[in-house]
Order: C-alpha cells, then structure tokens, then sequence
C-alpha cells in the first residue's frame, strides 16, 4: 500500500530524514514513535507531499509520488491526514468543514455530501454537533471532526500526526476510541503517538524513529518489551 | 472672522465632499480589485507573476501620488498620443488614486492571507484541494474577515490623499475652497472650513471602521 524506499530530506542545511525505508500493507495499523525533532511528523508530511522529499521513493497504492506526472491532489484524495492542531475550518460548522472537499474535489452535490456527512458525524459520536461552529466545540470533539472530515473523502489510508497530543487528558480516550473503530474497520493507518496502549492494542507494526532513520521496527510487545536498540531501550525507558 | 462667507461656502463645499467621497469609494473599490490581484501575484510560486506585483507595489507606494496623477493625467495622453477627451481629468483621477490604492490595498490582502494559520492550508491541501480552492473556500473566506479593519482605514488615507486631484482641476473638496477663495480672498475662514469637513469624513469613517471591528471580533472564528 505505501513504499516508502531511501527516503531522504533536507531543509537548507538541516538534515531530517536520512534514508528511511518503510513499507506497509493494506490494513496495516503501523504506529510511528521516536524522539523529538527525530523527523516522525516529515516522513508522515513526506507521504501526503505535504512535504517534497530530497531523494528517495515514495508508491502510495501504486501511484509514485515523486513522477512529474502523477496528479498530486489524485493522490492526496486517498490518503488522509489528521493534525496535532486539528486545523478545522473556523468559518465553517462542523458540517460544512465535512462537505466541503467531497463537493469540491469528489463533486458530490450538497445533499449527498450532507447525508455522508451526517453519517460521519455519527460515526464519530457528534451527531448532535452538525451545524456547531469550531469555536464551540472542545478539543476532543475538534478531532473527532477533523477525523471525519478526512473520511469523508473515503481515503484508502489514513495518516495521523499526534492526534492527542493537544488534547486534555480526560480528551484522549474518545479520539482514541474512534481510531480503534477505524483500525478494526481495516483503514491502513500510519499514526504517530506516543499512546503506547493505543499501540499495544491495535498497532500491527510499531517503528522506533531517531535522527532521520528507522532505528528498529517490530510488533509493539516485541519492541516494547524487549527493545534490542539501544536508542530504542534510552527512550523507551523515558516514556514507559 | 467672516461667519456669513463660512456659512454661504457650506453647500459648494459639501459639493465637493460628496465628490471627494465618491472618487475615495471608487478608488477603494477598484483597489480592492487590483490589489487582490496584486496580493495573488506576491504570493504565487511563479516568479513570472511575483516579480511583476512587487515592482507594482513599490513603484506605487516608493514614488508620490503626485506624480502618479501627472504622469496619467498629463504623460499617458502624450505616450499613448491621444487628445484627452472632456473628462478627462476624472478618469484619470479615478486610475491615478484607484493604482495607488491598489499597492497599499494589495500589502493588506498579503498580511490578511499570510495571518491564516498555515495549517489551514495543509488542512485543505491534504483533502485533495488544489492551491487555488484552498485559497478560495478556505484561506480568503478567513482573510476577508481581517483586512476589513485596514480597508477602512485605507478609504480614510484615500479621502484625504484625494486632495492632491485638485491640482488637475476635480472640483472635490480642498478645488471647492480653492475656488471660493479665488473669488473672496478669505483663505483663512474657507481653508479651515475645509480642514473641518475633511475631520469630519475621516472621524465618521474611523468611528464606523471601529465599530465594524468590534462586531467581527465578536464572530472571530467564523
Ligand atoms: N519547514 C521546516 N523548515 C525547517 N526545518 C524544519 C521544518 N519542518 C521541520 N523542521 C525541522 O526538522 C526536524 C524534524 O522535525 P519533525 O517535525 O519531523 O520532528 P518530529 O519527530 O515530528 O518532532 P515532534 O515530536 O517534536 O513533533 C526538526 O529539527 C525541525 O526543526
Ligand atoms: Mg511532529
């Protein structure tokens, strides 16, 4: 499902990722952890473009990124991204922030985007919350829109940049709940978190990031219980 | 003092701070339109289009509105050899004030555009929206909201740089006065009655450019 090959970027000087390799299957839930500024949330960006990657290979569902011929708003459509900061649409309701791209981009027309929408939201437990502008929702409710709002363009893989990582802890477990949901759904799922019962619990594959490269991957009660990196057992033994 | 001249100038006058209004709106709003097109420029990838914007804007801001207005009012008829027709002076007071508008109008837009958080346009972006869609239902929708403060203060820039049209002979409000005090010799009396009546426009314009500001402070977030 996505191929990542030697992956490499730059900003100026800076190097962030230094040849990453990664490959994940459909239906993978693959769980991406690591240190501070180690390059998790650029390798995530790198998927989407949101980020351009230096060098390297990037073949999401068979479609190469880095060809000058591939559509990259093609692309972008399949793969979803949920942010830190949620980035909702403030001038939009939480249903409008959902329909917005389904009419835009998938030309759905209004009503069937409302009733996707509305589907959405019940999904993800706001159903009640539709016509509710960003500023009146809390930070949990914020994602869980956010969350909705990216499959509403029926991603085939969905990425997640610390989903609960601005939230308040009492927060975090109904973003989780929701994510589970997906993952047993079989959403291939790339998540960075630091969630590490998230990732015992439904993460198939968990990869140990640290300056720039892959450290050590392996199934989370492998990796977590017995780390063989060294880097790996440093901060394992910080978070655990 | 000569109260009576103040009192029978009143009419000119307003005469020509209904002109002085209008040129000031038509200014602004042809601003608007050039500098939201300017502001697109600026900020575009392509140097092909950036460059050219931020020429205009210097060019427009870097050298006085005085010179504008002569080099269309006097310099385009000769360069572009045609015989100015009747009007001419009120055309090409509107292009001289609505181009120079236009660089400060566009410097708002691209402060507006630039204050939206960028993950705004990542949000969009990663929903498969093309630059140019993000732009439209998500960034300027946002952006709007923040430059209408600005813009107000630019018709209130514009209702007093409009003054400099007299010297091509538009009869708005500082030509009015000239005029009266060609005929009366009384520059003191007419002189301040203008400076009043421009106070007024302009301490009009802020008070309801402040109210506009409190109320979509109120809404920030939509
Ligand atoms: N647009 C950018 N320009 C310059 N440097 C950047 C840019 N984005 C990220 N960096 C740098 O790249 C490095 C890796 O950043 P990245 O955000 O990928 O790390 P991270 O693993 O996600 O860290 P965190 O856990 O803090 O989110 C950091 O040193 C960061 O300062
Ligand atoms: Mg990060």
């Amino acid at each position: 499902m996505i191929r990542v090959n030697n992956l490499y970027k730059h900003f100026g000087k800076l190097e962030v990722l230094k040849g990453v390799t990664a490959h994940i299957r459909e239906k993978e839930v693959v769980v991406v952890i690591g240190p501070s500024g180690s390059g998790k949330s650029t390798f995530l960006r790198c998927l989407n473009k949101l980020e351009e990657c230096t060098s390297g290979e990037i073949v999401i569902d068979g479609i190469p990124l880095n060809n000058d011929d591939t559509n990259i708003n093609a692309v972008r459509r399949e793969v979803g991204m949920v942010f830190q900061r949620f980035n909702l649409f403030p001038h939009m309701t939480a249903l409008q922030n959902i329909t917005l791209a389904p009419m835009k981009v998938r030309k759905l027309d209004k009503q069937e985007a409302e009733v996707q929408a509305r589907a959405l939201l019940r999904k993800v437990g706001l159903e009640d919350k539709a016509d509710v502008y960003p500023d009146q929702l809390s930070g949990g409710q914020l994602q869980r829109v956010a969350i909705a709002r990216a499959l509403a363009m029926r991603p085939k893989i969905m990425l997640f940049d610390e989903p609960t990582s601005a939230l308040d802890p009492e927060m975090v477990g109904e973003v989780l709940a929701v994510m589970k949901d997906l993952a047993r759904e079989g959403m291939t799922m790339v998540v960075v978190t630091h969630e590490m019962g998230f990732a015992r619990e439904v993460g198939d594959r968990v990869l140990f990031m640290d300056e720039g490269i892959i450290m050590e991957e392996g199934p989370p009660d492998r990796l977590f219980n017995n780390p063989q990196n060294p880097r790996t057992k440093g901060f394992l033994s910080k978070i655990l | 003092m000569d109260w009576h001249l103040m009192v029978k100038s009143i009419p000119i006058l307003l005469n020509g701070a209904v002109l002085t209004i209008e040129l000031s709106a038509a200014a602004v709003a042809f601003g608007t339109v050039i500098g939201l097109s300017i502001a697109m420029g600026r900020l575009s990838r392509h140097k092909l289009l950036a460059w050219p914007a931020g020429a205009y804007v210097d060019f427009f801001r870097g050298t006085p509105l005085l010179v504008q207005i002569y080099l269309i009012y006097f310099g385009l008829p000769q360069i572009l050899n045609f015989t100015p027709p009747d009007s001419y002076q009120y055309i090409a007071g509107v292009i001289a004030l609505s181009l120079n508008s236009g660089a400060y109008i566009a410097e708002i837009f691209r402060a507006g555009i630039q204050s939206i958080d960028r993950g705004q346009t990542e949000a969009a972006r990663s929903l498969g929206m093309t630059q140019a869609q993000a732009m439209r239902y998500v960034i300027l929708p946002q952006a709007f909201k923040r430059v209408v403060p600005p813009l107000g203060n630019e018709f209130i820039a514009m209702l007093k740089d409009s003054a400099l049209v007299s010297v091509i002979s538009i009869e708005e409000l500082l030509f009015s006065g000239k005029i009266i005090v060609g005929r009366t010799f009384k520059p003191f009396e007419i002189y301040i009655e203008v400076a009043v009546m421009y106070l007024i426009l302009t301490l009009t314009i802020s008070r309801l450019v402040n109210y506009l500001e409190r109320r979509l402070a109120k809404g920030d977030t939509r």
